[in-house]
Protein backbone atom coordinates (compact mmCIF):
# COMPACT_ATOMS: atom_id res chain seq x y z
CA UNK A 1 0.00 0.00 0.00
CA UNK A 2 1.53 3.34 -1.07
CA UNK A 3 0.82 6.09 1.43
CA UNK A 4 1.18 9.75 0.61
CA UNK A 5 1.26 10.62 4.31
CA UNK A 6 1.40 8.77 7.59
CA UNK A 7 -1.94 7.31 8.56
CA UNK A 8 -3.02 6.59 12.10
CA UNK A 9 -5.36 4.07 13.65
CA UNK A 10 -6.35 4.21 17.30
CA UNK A 11 -7.92 1.48 19.38
CA UNK A 12 -9.02 1.86 23.01
CA UNK A 13 -9.26 -1.28 25.06
CA UNK A 14 -10.61 -2.17 28.49
CA UNK A 15 -7.96 -3.21 30.98
CA UNK A 16 -9.14 -6.78 30.81
CA UNK A 17 -6.98 -9.70 29.74
CA UNK A 18 -7.98 -11.05 26.38
CA UNK A 19 -8.65 -7.66 24.79
CA UNK A 20 -4.99 -7.48 23.76
CA UNK A 21 -6.07 -9.76 20.91
CA UNK A 22 -8.07 -6.88 19.44
CA UNK A 23 -4.88 -4.80 19.24
CA UNK A 24 -2.98 -7.78 17.83
CA UNK A 25 -5.55 -8.27 15.08
CA UNK A 26 -5.69 -4.59 14.21
CA UNK A 27 -1.91 -4.27 14.08
CA UNK A 28 -1.58 -7.44 12.03
CA UNK A 29 -4.08 -6.12 9.50
CA UNK A 30 -2.22 -2.81 9.25
CA UNK A 31 1.15 -4.54 8.88
CA UNK A 32 -0.14 -6.80 6.11
CA UNK A 33 -1.57 -3.77 4.28
CA UNK A 34 1.91 -2.24 4.47
CA UNK A 35 3.50 -5.34 3.01
CA UNK A 36 5.21 -6.79 6.08
CA UNK A 37 6.26 -10.43 5.67
CA UNK A 38 4.37 -12.87 7.85
CA UNK A 39 7.27 -13.54 10.23
CA UNK A 40 7.43 -9.82 11.05
CA UNK A 41 3.65 -9.72 11.52
CA UNK A 42 4.04 -12.48 14.12
CA UNK A 43 6.84 -10.52 15.85
CA UNK A 44 4.60 -7.46 15.93
CA UNK A 45 1.61 -9.39 17.31
CA UNK A 46 3.63 -10.79 20.21
CA UNK A 47 5.25 -7.43 20.99
CA UNK A 48 1.89 -5.63 21.02
CA UNK A 49 0.26 -8.33 23.12
CA UNK A 50 3.00 -8.05 25.73
CA UNK A 51 2.85 -4.24 25.73
CA UNK A 52 -0.94 -4.28 26.17
CA UNK A 53 -0.82 -6.86 28.97
CA UNK A 54 1.85 -4.82 30.80
CA UNK A 55 -0.29 -1.68 30.41
CA UNK A 56 -3.40 -3.45 31.71
CA UNK A 57 -1.61 -5.08 34.64
CA UNK A 58 1.12 -2.70 35.77
CA UNK A 59 -0.27 0.58 34.42
CA UNK A 60 -4.01 0.32 34.99
CA UNK A 61 -3.99 -2.52 37.56
CA UNK A 62 -6.82 -4.22 35.66
CA UNK A 63 -9.16 -1.36 36.59
CA UNK A 64 -12.28 -1.82 34.44
CA UNK A 65 -12.83 1.93 34.34
CA UNK A 66 -9.44 2.64 32.76
CA UNK A 67 -8.66 2.06 29.10
CA UNK A 68 -5.40 1.56 27.33
CA UNK A 69 -4.91 3.42 24.07
CA UNK A 70 -3.11 1.71 21.20
CA UNK A 71 -2.12 4.05 18.38
CA UNK A 72 -0.69 2.68 15.15
CA UNK A 73 1.05 5.10 12.82
CA UNK A 74 1.66 3.69 9.36
CA UNK A 75 4.64 5.23 7.58
CA UNK A 76 6.21 4.26 4.26
CA UNK A 77 9.06 2.39 5.90
CA UNK A 78 7.82 1.49 9.37
CA UNK A 79 4.92 0.95 11.69
CA UNK A 80 5.04 2.86 14.99
CA UNK A 81 2.95 1.69 17.92
CA UNK A 82 2.15 3.59 21.11
CA UNK A 83 0.51 1.70 23.97
CA UNK A 84 -0.56 4.17 26.65
CA UNK A 85 -1.95 3.56 30.12
CA UNK A 86 -2.80 5.70 33.16
CA UNK A 87 -0.02 4.46 35.39
CA UNK A 88 3.00 6.44 36.59
CA UNK A 89 5.41 4.43 34.47
CA UNK A 90 8.58 2.67 35.50
CA UNK A 91 11.42 4.10 37.49
CA UNK A 92 14.54 4.00 35.33
CA UNK A 93 12.42 3.07 32.33
CA UNK A 94 14.49 1.67 29.45
CA UNK A 95 14.90 4.02 26.51
CA UNK A 96 15.65 3.06 22.93
CA UNK A 97 19.39 2.77 23.71
CA UNK A 98 18.99 0.46 26.68
CA UNK A 99 19.62 -3.19 26.00
CA UNK A 100 17.31 -5.34 28.12
CA UNK A 101 19.15 -8.45 29.28
CA UNK A 102 17.75 -11.79 28.19
CA UNK A 103 15.99 -13.77 30.90
CA UNK A 104 18.21 -15.87 33.16
CA UNK A 105 16.69 -19.23 32.32
CA UNK A 106 18.97 -21.04 34.77
CA UNK A 107 17.63 -19.00 37.69
CA UNK A 108 14.06 -19.50 36.50
CA UNK A 109 14.59 -23.23 36.09
CA UNK A 110 16.06 -23.50 39.57
CA UNK A 111 13.28 -21.48 41.18
CA UNK A 112 15.67 -18.66 42.10
CA UNK A 113 13.57 -16.04 40.30
CA UNK A 114 9.95 -16.01 39.09
CA UNK A 115 9.23 -17.75 35.81
CA UNK A 116 7.38 -14.62 34.70
CA UNK A 117 9.10 -11.41 33.64
CA UNK A 118 9.74 -12.16 29.98
CA UNK A 119 7.55 -9.47 28.42
CA UNK A 120 9.86 -6.48 28.17
CA UNK A 121 12.70 -8.60 26.83
CA UNK A 122 10.43 -10.02 24.14
CA UNK A 123 9.06 -6.59 23.23
CA UNK A 124 12.55 -5.23 22.66
CA UNK A 125 13.90 -8.36 20.99
CA UNK A 126 11.03 -8.59 18.50
CA UNK A 127 10.96 -4.94 17.43
CA UNK A 128 13.47 -2.53 15.92
CA UNK A 129 12.96 0.15 18.58
CA UNK A 130 11.32 0.05 21.99
CA UNK A 131 11.22 2.69 24.69
CA UNK A 132 9.18 3.19 27.81
CA UNK A 133 8.17 6.81 28.36
CA UNK A 134 6.81 8.45 31.51
CA UNK A 135 4.29 11.22 30.93
CA UNK A 136 1.95 10.65 28.02
CA UNK A 137 -0.18 13.31 26.29
CA UNK A 138 -3.06 12.61 28.70
CA UNK A 139 -0.88 11.81 31.71
CA UNK A 140 0.11 8.26 32.48
CA UNK A 141 2.87 6.63 30.51
CA UNK A 142 3.40 4.76 27.29
CA UNK A 143 5.61 2.36 25.43
CA UNK A 144 6.67 3.24 21.90
CA UNK A 145 7.55 0.48 19.47
CA UNK A 146 8.84 0.71 15.92
CA UNK A 147 8.97 -2.16 13.50
CA UNK A 148 10.50 -1.47 10.11
CA UNK A 149 9.63 -2.96 6.76
CA UNK A 150 13.30 -3.76 6.27
CA UNK A 151 14.49 -5.42 9.45
CA UNK A 152 17.52 -3.94 11.15
CA UNK A 153 20.18 -6.42 12.18
CA UNK B 1 -13.19 -11.66 28.78
CA UNK B 2 -12.84 -15.40 29.25
CA UNK B 3 -9.93 -17.14 27.66
CA UNK B 4 -10.14 -20.80 26.94
CA UNK B 5 -7.44 -23.42 27.45
CA UNK B 6 -8.33 -26.98 26.64
CA UNK B 7 -6.13 -29.95 27.43
CA UNK B 8 -6.39 -33.65 26.77
CA UNK B 9 -4.09 -36.35 28.14
CA UNK B 10 -3.11 -39.14 25.75
CA UNK B 11 -0.81 -42.10 26.00
CA UNK B 12 1.47 -43.48 23.34
CA UNK B 13 4.64 -45.56 23.27
CA UNK B 14 8.09 -45.12 21.86
CA UNK B 15 9.73 -47.77 19.68
CA UNK B 16 11.03 -49.56 22.77
CA UNK B 17 7.52 -49.84 24.15
CA UNK B 18 8.07 -47.20 26.81
CA UNK B 19 5.03 -45.21 27.88
CA UNK B 20 4.89 -41.61 26.65
CA UNK B 21 2.27 -39.22 28.03
CA UNK B 22 1.05 -36.47 25.73
CA UNK B 23 -0.58 -33.27 27.04
CA UNK B 24 -2.46 -31.86 24.07
CA UNK B 25 -3.21 -28.19 24.53
CA UNK B 26 -5.70 -26.22 22.46
CA UNK B 27 -6.93 -22.62 22.47
CA UNK B 28 -5.06 -20.04 24.53
CA UNK B 29 -2.14 -20.46 26.90
CA UNK B 30 -1.90 -17.37 29.08
CA UNK B 31 -1.94 -16.36 32.74
CA UNK B 32 -5.41 -17.87 33.14
CA UNK B 33 -4.17 -21.29 32.00
CA UNK B 34 -2.48 -22.29 35.26
CA UNK B 35 -4.97 -25.06 36.11
CA UNK B 36 -4.99 -26.42 32.57
CA UNK B 37 -1.20 -26.46 32.24
CA UNK B 38 0.23 -26.98 35.72
CA UNK B 39 -2.88 -28.55 37.22
CA UNK B 40 -3.04 -31.19 34.52
CA UNK B 41 0.66 -31.92 34.82
CA UNK B 42 0.47 -32.11 38.63
CA UNK B 43 -2.43 -34.55 38.34
CA UNK B 44 -0.16 -37.11 36.69
CA UNK B 45 1.43 -39.69 38.98
CA UNK B 46 5.12 -38.81 39.08
CA UNK B 47 6.41 -42.37 38.95
CA UNK B 48 4.07 -43.49 36.16
CA UNK B 49 4.77 -40.64 33.73
CA UNK B 50 8.48 -40.34 33.14
CA UNK B 51 8.29 -39.28 29.47
CA UNK B 52 6.00 -36.36 28.73
CA UNK B 53 5.25 -34.49 25.52
CA UNK B 54 3.58 -31.09 25.33
CA UNK B 55 1.58 -30.72 22.11
CA UNK B 56 1.09 -27.11 20.94
CA UNK B 57 -0.32 -28.00 17.52
CA UNK B 58 -3.78 -26.60 18.29
CA UNK B 59 -2.71 -23.62 20.39
CA UNK B 60 -4.04 -20.41 18.86
CA UNK B 61 -2.56 -17.88 21.27
CA UNK B 62 0.44 -17.98 23.56
CA UNK B 63 1.95 -15.11 25.54
CA UNK B 64 4.78 -14.61 28.01
CA UNK B 65 2.63 -15.64 30.98
CA UNK B 66 1.85 -18.87 29.14
CA UNK B 67 5.53 -19.41 28.43
CA UNK B 68 6.20 -18.89 32.14
CA UNK B 69 3.76 -21.72 32.93
CA UNK B 70 5.72 -23.98 30.59
CA UNK B 71 8.93 -23.00 32.41
CA UNK B 72 7.29 -23.85 35.74
CA UNK B 73 6.18 -27.21 34.37
CA UNK B 74 9.71 -27.94 33.17
CA UNK B 75 11.09 -26.93 36.57
CA UNK B 76 8.75 -29.31 38.40
CA UNK B 77 9.39 -32.10 35.90
CA UNK B 78 13.12 -31.70 36.39
CA UNK B 79 12.71 -32.05 40.14
CA UNK B 80 10.58 -35.16 39.56
CA UNK B 81 13.15 -36.68 37.19
CA UNK B 82 10.73 -36.63 34.28
CA UNK B 83 11.77 -35.81 30.71
CA UNK B 84 9.59 -33.31 28.85
CA UNK B 85 9.78 -32.51 25.14
CA UNK B 86 7.69 -30.07 23.10
CA UNK B 87 6.24 -30.23 19.60
CA UNK B 88 3.84 -28.40 17.34
CA UNK B 89 4.99 -24.84 18.00
CA UNK B 90 4.77 -22.42 15.10
CA UNK B 91 8.08 -21.18 13.67
CA UNK B 92 7.49 -17.87 15.48
CA UNK B 93 7.12 -19.49 18.87
CA UNK B 94 10.02 -21.87 18.24
CA UNK B 95 12.04 -18.69 17.80
CA UNK B 96 10.58 -17.11 20.95
CA UNK B 97 11.17 -20.23 23.07
CA UNK B 98 14.74 -20.32 21.81
CA UNK B 99 15.22 -16.61 22.58
CA UNK B 100 14.18 -17.03 26.21
CA UNK B 101 16.50 -20.01 26.63
CA UNK B 102 14.00 -22.82 27.15
CA UNK B 103 15.88 -24.97 24.65
CA UNK B 104 18.63 -25.33 27.23
CA UNK B 105 16.23 -27.52 29.22
CA UNK B 106 14.06 -29.20 26.60
CA UNK B 107 13.91 -29.85 22.86
CA UNK B 108 11.43 -28.51 20.32
CA UNK B 109 10.22 -30.86 17.58
CA UNK B 110 8.16 -30.23 14.47
CA UNK B 111 5.80 -33.15 15.00
CA UNK B 112 4.76 -35.87 17.37
CA UNK B 113 6.66 -38.61 15.57
CA UNK B 114 9.99 -36.87 15.94
CA UNK B 115 9.22 -35.95 19.56
CA UNK B 116 8.29 -39.54 20.50
CA UNK B 117 11.41 -40.83 18.73
CA UNK B 118 13.54 -38.56 20.92
CA UNK B 119 12.65 -40.84 23.85
CA UNK B 120 14.10 -43.93 22.12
Amino acid sequence: MLMTKAESVEVKLPSVLGFEKVAMGTAASAARLMGFPEDRVEDLKTAIAEACINAMEHGNHFNDDLRIAVTLTLRDDALEVLVADKGPGMKNAPDSRTQIAPPDIDKKMHGEEPARGLGMFLIQALTDEAEWVVGGPEGGSYVRLVIRLKKEN
Amino acid sequence: MQTDTRVAVDQTTNSAGGAVTVLRFAGDISSTSRDAVLGTYQGLAKDAHKRILLDFTKVDYLNSSGIALVIQLLLEAGRNEQRVQLFGLTPHFRKVFTMVGITKYTELFDDEGAAVASFD
